[in-house]
């Protein structure tokens, strides 16, 4: 089979504890197997810079926190052909989106990670990316084709949807998935 | 009690049961359970959940099964595409109202409303959530309420009234804003009612009500109802 | 009539002054003091006399003032202007044209049965109603088996006025037929629409009719206790129907042995705080009780089991006002009123962008379009009619090309509107349909009481996707979800709130859905109501 043919799979980093990827990775052996069909083409596993355009498949780990994030959410929406959404983060919220029940979260939650515990010169640093009211699900601002809920995914749950995409079959979740 | 038997068709199985008997019943006794979350056997039906609904053939209205009663040459049909889809729609709603966080939730792994929503391939919700700001009231010695996870299903207060013979647990509020609350919308801890007799935390179908540092499996006895019934009602 | 006769010779002119709770806020009482103090001035309070009324049914211009013999119609009295019409008309016989109300379109398709009286009597007064020949279906029943009045019911083709219109005389047969005892009758008085005031007026306009309504249905199906459960926001009613009740007992029309025969029936009122639901029969059976008013679910019915486990009959008041005339005059002569499968008439408050709003009432299969343009006068200003909102804060939301169909509750369905409690809101071209389903399903979210999935959690999500669409944020998407939503929670719901709550929301997707596809694509609002202002909960 000539590389052209491979399926071109990519996956995504956003709020995410990397757990996602970890479970990813859990697929263990059968990784060879789908190597065989795949090529991963941008990955926080490989040093691919700029997410590249005629993605097939694309997994997103994370819910949408940031406004680098959400621009980056759209740039993958628009080059890939099925978006999945990889983990409660990506599918709930999650975790990521606790602080949504705090009022003006936005900023509470950055004063609460960089001035309370701060003893000297306390203070928002102002390089990182602006944060969005309320951290999302990725299905609340792009269309998403398939989802893999989980704290973390069961690693065989990944592998049965990329099994079932790669057949070109839609996965069933009846029975399957499990949040958290 | 009534002798009387009544005929019926549930899913195309012929089915024969006492007079009065509900749906969910006649057709949990031929195994065919149909998905509930309020109901809770040895309470009285509270017919809230809306996740039982069933058809009957020649109406187009749908019917809870909890508390509709079997009648002669009914015709139920308890899965269709338009019920699934209406489960679904209920599990997101029910997920979307309040802050329910599996991964973060006491009771991950023995959770009433997860595994419905496993169950019925609910793997991702079309609603935007509602972050709710409910009160937690950890007062009490060692029973916690977070109303955050809170789906409102009363089994907790009828538990507490029927069972427990105290009723220190009612409403308060209504819609939306309803919340579980303890005498007259006291504190836990201040409760002169409570015989802090754990039913509401063991009945509890989410991780709404728990007992503080004690491993979630060790608290749910969902069947405790049932139990306490049936050896009263042994002579 | 020889009643009626002998009233009118006693004073040659009555002047009634309506004092019920639309007319009272421009100064009605203002107005009576004016008449009773220009027919002393004038000399004439032995031939003429001053009345306190209930509603005339003008109520956006009032003070109404009615003039018998002749019904002449005076609108917007002052009391400036009070002397002028006891000279003018009373003491000279001339009318004061300017003053009189237009009544040919507003009247003329008019049918006044629940309304008899409304305007014509003093409420306070019991006397005034036995003149208009009040309680006479009370003793004519009295003559007759239970049996025979359930059949005069039936006959005459009666349907609830609460909203569901289901058959009375059926209903009646139930109760009658229940085995338990004791057994109780609750009138509703709840009315907790907004903008609904029908039974709030016959309440203030007509005690009696409700009492003998009730009276009537207690002989027939064997009730020895009743309620008027009636909101608490209902000051003036209240007030109204407490004489009347105290009234009744003082001539052994309620109680023990009533009119010397062993019937007997006691009357108590009910006070509700205000709640949309509590008027719903099963949660107002709750409340009646003392507790939440919240439903549950039917099986089992109230006709077997209702108050305390025991056979109840709920009614709606306008459905007992009509009791009365149909004893007296025989169902078949009620079913010449309205069409075959909908007898009578019906009350409705007309509000909204109408040049005659007020409380009508229509005989039943009159079209729509009679009713805001004929009755109602069209829409003022000159402005185009866009929709009319037929059943409340869960009516349906109909456009133009459907006013031909006539009013009644199946026709009325199969569009996807309801009676309800009898709102009609009239809306023009200043009105958004997006807006306008936002703000009910708002009204209906802060109403459900709870209970079930549907109605708590769907409707607020609804309520989500309304804000997202008028704020600039919504997406093609949304339509499918309040789709899905509404029929869930229409299908889905355990009681007649939440089953009709998405009813402006389906009837706006089906009959103007290119608005909300401007609101969506082309983030427009023609009306100007929405994208005022940006929320915090945007993304973008
Ligand atoms: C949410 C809700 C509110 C209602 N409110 C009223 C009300 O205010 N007055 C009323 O007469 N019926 C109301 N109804 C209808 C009653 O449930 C019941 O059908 C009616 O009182 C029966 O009387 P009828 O047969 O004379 O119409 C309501 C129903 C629902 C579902
Ligand atoms: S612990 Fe027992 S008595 Fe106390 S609230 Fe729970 S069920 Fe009621
Ligand atoms: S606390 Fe638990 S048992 Fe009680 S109503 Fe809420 S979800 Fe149900
Ligand atoms: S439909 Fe609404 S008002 Fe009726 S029982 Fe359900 S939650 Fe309560
Ligand atoms: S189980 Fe029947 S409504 Fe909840």
């Amino acid at each position: 089979m000539s590389t052209n043919a491979k399926v071109r799979v990519a996956t995504v980093w956003l709020s995410g504890c990397s757990g996602c990827h970890m479970s990813f990775l859990d697929q263990d052996e059968r990784l060879v197997d789908l190597a065989k069909k795949i090529t991963l083409v941008y990955s926080p596993l490989v040093d691919v810079k700029e997410f590249p355009e005629n993605v097939d498949v694309t997994l997103i780990e994370g819910a949408v926190a940031n406004e680098e994030q959400l621009a980056m959410l759209k740039k993958v929406r628009g080059r890939t052909k099925i978006l999945v959404s990889l983990g409660d983060c990506a599918v709930t919220g999650n975790v990521t989106a606790l602080r949504n029940s705090w009022r003006h979260s936005d900023q509470a939650v950055l004063e609460r990670a960089y001035k309370d515990p701060a003893d000297l010169n306390a203070a928002v640093p102002t390089a990182v990316p602006k944060l969005l009211i309320k951290a999302r699900p990725l299905h609340e601002i792009v269309k998403v084709d398939f989802y893999i809920p989980g704290c973390p995914p069961h690693a065989d749950l990944i592998n049965y949807v990329l099994t079932e995409l790669l057949a070109g079959r839609a996965p069933v979740m009846e029975g399957r998935s499990k949040y958290g | 009690m009534s002798t009387n038997t009544v005929k019926l068709k549930i899913d195309g199985v012929d089915v024969t049961a006492a007079e009065g008997t509900t749906i969910l019943k006649a057709a949990k006794d031929v195994g065919i359970i149909i998905p509930t979350l309020c109901s809770l056997e040895g309470l009285t039906a509270y017919g809230g959940c809306r996740l039982c609904l069933v058809e009957v053939s020649g109406t187009p209205k749908l019917f809870p099964a909890c508390t509709t009663p079997i009648g002669p040459g009914m015709d139920v049909t308890t899965q269709s595409d338009k019920l699934k889809e209406y489960r679904k729609i209920a599990v997101q709603l029910l997920l979307a109202e309040r802050t329910h966080i599996c991964s973060v939730c006491v009771a991950d792994d023995h959770c009433e409303l997860q595994a419905m929503a496993n169950q019925l391939g609910v793997d991702h919700v079309m609603f935007e959530r509602n972050w709710s700001r409910e009160e937690i009231d950890s007062t009490h010695d060692f029973l916690v309420i977070d109303r955050n996870r809170c789906i409102l299903c009363t089994r907790c207060i009828r538990v507490c009234d029927q069972i427990e013979g105290v009723h220190t647990l009612d409403l308060k509020l209504r819609g939306k804003d309803s919340q579980v609350i303890m005498d007259l919308d006291e504190k836990w801890g201040n409760s002169c009612s409570c015989t802090s007799c754990r039913k509401c935390a063991k009945v509890c179908p989410v991780g709404a009500i728990y007992v503080e540092g004690e491993p979630i499996e060790h608290t749910k006895k969902r069947d405790v109802a049932e139990f306490i019934v049936e050896r009263r009602n042994r002579k | 009539m020889a009643q009626e006769l002998e009233f009118q010779n006693a004073y040659k002119y009555r002047i009634n002054v309506c004092c019920s709770s639309g007319c009272v806020p421009f100064g009605a009482l203002k107005v009576l003091k004016a008449f009773e103090d220009a027919v002393k001035e004038f000399g004439v309070e032995k031939e003429c006399k001053v009345a306190r009324t209930g509603c005339i049914g003008t109520c956006s211009v009032g003070p109404a003032v009615l003039v018998e013999p002749g019904d002449y119609l005076y609108q917007s009295v002052t009391p400036e202007r009070v002397r002028e019409i006891v000279r003018d008309h009373i003491v000279l016989g001339l009318p004061v044209k300017d003053m009189l109300y237009e009544r040919n379109a507003y009247f003329k398709k008019q049918h006044r049965l629940v309304l008899r009286n409304a305007g014509k009597i003093d409420p306070s007064r019991i006397q005034d109603y036995i003149n208009m020949g009040g309680y006479g279906g009370l003793l004519k029943c009295l003559t007759d088996t239970p049996q025979a009045v359930i059949n005069e019911l039936i006959a005459s083709g009666l349907r609830g006025r609460g909203g569901a219109g289901f058959p009375t005389g059926q209903k009646w047969s139930l109760v009658a037929r229940a085995q338990n005892s004791p057994k109780y009758i609750v009138a509703n008085l709840d009315e907790g629409d907004p903008g609904v005031f029908a039974n709030r007026t016959l309440a203030e306009a007509d005690p009696h009719a409700i009492i003998e309504g009730m009276l009537i249905a207690a002989y027939a199906i064997g009730a020895e206790k009743g309620y008027i459960y009636i909101r608490s926001e209902y000051p003036l009613a209240i007030q109204t129907l407490q004489k009347a009740i105290a009234q009744a007992k003082a001539m052994t029309l309620l109680g023990e042995s009533i009119l010397e025969t062993p019937f007997k029936f006691d009357l108590e009122l009910r006070f509700g705080a205000g709640a949309f639901v509590a008027g719903e029969e099963t949660a107002i059976l709750a409340s009646v009780e003392g507790k939440r008013a919240m439903p549950r679910p039917r099986p089992p019915y109230p006709a077997n089991s209702g108050l305390w486990q025991k056979p109840t009959l709920i009614q709606n008041v306008e459905t007992l006002a009509n009791i009365p005339l149909i004893i007296q005059n025989g169902g078949a002569w009620f079913a010449k009123t309205g069409t075959p499968k909908c007898t009578g008439t019906k009350c409705f408050s007309l509000t909204g962008k109408v040049n005659n709003p007020g409380l009508i009432e229509v005989p039943m299969g009159i079209t729509l379009r009679e009713v805001v343009f004929d009755v109602g006068g069209g829409v003022p200003d000159g402005k185009k009619f866009k929709a009319v909102l037929v059943g409340g804060p869960s009516g349906g939301c109909l456009p133009d090309t459907l006013l031909d169909i006539p009013i009644d509750y199946d026709s009325l369905v199969k569009v996807g509107a309801i009676m309800g409690s009898g709102g009609i809101v009239v809306l023009d071209e200043d009105s958004c349909m997006v807006d306008t389903a936002r703000f009910f399903t708002e009204f209906c979210v802060d109403e459900s009481c709870g209970k079930c999935t549907p109605c708590r959690a769907g409707l607020a999500r609804l309520k989500d996707v309304f804000g997202k669409i008028t704020n600039g944020a919504g997406e093609m998407s949304d339509i499918t979800t309040l789709e899905k939503s509404s029929s869930f929670i229409r299908d889905g719901s355990l009681c007649g709130l939440g089953q009709t709550a998405p009813n402006p929301v389906i009837t706006t997707l089906r009959y103007f859905k290119d608005e909300y596809i401007q609101h969506i694509v082309e983030k427009r609002c023609d009306a100007g109501k929405c994208f005022k202002s940006r929320g915090e909960e945007e993304i973008e």
